[in-house]
């Protein structure tokens, strides 16, 4: 596996989408290449950043009116 | 078969998930409130029918968007038949100063991204086609699989890939267009293929 190949299936490797075998190549190929290592840790980042920054609380009304129509209160 | 007076314990957990994924996908808390709203009492009336044990945050989701395109798209006139350009592999971590980097004076890649605000962060991922704003935030907010979303969004895996792959990407280059604007990266730090 080659620089290329690895960060061609970044998404699938940190999606978890792929067969071992491959996983178990790109694996390989970031032990030992530091700066796909570090792009695939920025990946990663990317990701928390998004998840963290899109992350929203229920508003309180919303949440009571809804309480209400399905009968809680 | 569900008991639907178990719906109420089961199903309010997911409402700030909900919500927020219903916030994206209409831009404006007035509408995601309804929209959220819309969806409780339709899987509340259609809880008998829902498999016990099976995936029922899955199954709320899929009711959010099936709602949404039922309720705000048909206000459009037509469904969107939306494409995005292929951007790069690693789009931002080689502008920010990783492999190759555009300018290889740039400096901590995780910095950048951590000063990023919010609003823009939000701003990056509104800013994504439809499509493929739902299935970014199916999978990068929601934590959803590819086989999940492909049931919540009723499309083969394959188209699954195909979006989430071009909008990840695609929000890379929104995000790095805000970090510039924010002069967040110095100016002179146009990507030079665009």
């Amino acid at each position: 596996m080659d620089c290329d190949g690895a960060i061609h299936r970044v998404y699938h490797y940190l999606d978890g989408e792929m067969t071992v075998w491959k996983r178990r190549a790109i694996k390989r190929h970031l032990d030992d290449c530091p700066p796909c290592a570090e792009g695939f840790d920025f990946e990663i980042e990317i990701r928390r950043v998004i998840a963290v920054s899109c992350s929203e609380e229920a508003p309180a009304d919303l949440r009571r009116r809804i309480g209400e129509a399905l009968g809680l209160e | 078969m569900a008991d639907q007076a178990d719906f109420a314990e089961l199903a309010m957990p997911f409402m700030s998930g909900l919500y927020a994924a219903a916030l994206r996908m209409t831009r404006n808390p007035a509408d995601a409130e309804d929209l959220v709203q819309e969806t409780y009492l339709r899987a509340y009336r259609g809880f008998k029918g829902f498999q016990a044990g099976t995936n029922l945050k899955a199954w709320l989701y899929k009711i959010l968007t099936n709602t949404f395109i039922n309720i705000y798209r048909a206000k459009k006139r037509r469904p969107q038949q939306e494409t995005l350009d292929d951007v790069e592999d690693f789009y931002l971590y080689r502008r920010i100063g990783g492999l190759e980097a555009v300018d290889a004076e740039r400096g901590p890649e995780a910095e950048v991204l951590d000063s990023i605000p919010e609003e823009s962060v939000k701003q990056a991922l509104e800013d994504l086609p439809e499509q493929f704003r739902m299935a970014v935030l199916l999978a990068d907010v929601e934590g959803f699989s590819y086989k999940e979303i492909a049931e919540i969004m009723d499309v083969p895996i394959g188209t699954v890939m195909s979006r989430l792959h071009r909008g990840r990407k695609q929000l890379q280059t929104r995000l790095w267009d805000l970090a510039i604007e924010r002069g967040l990266v110095p100016s002179g730090s146009t990507p030079a293929d665009r």
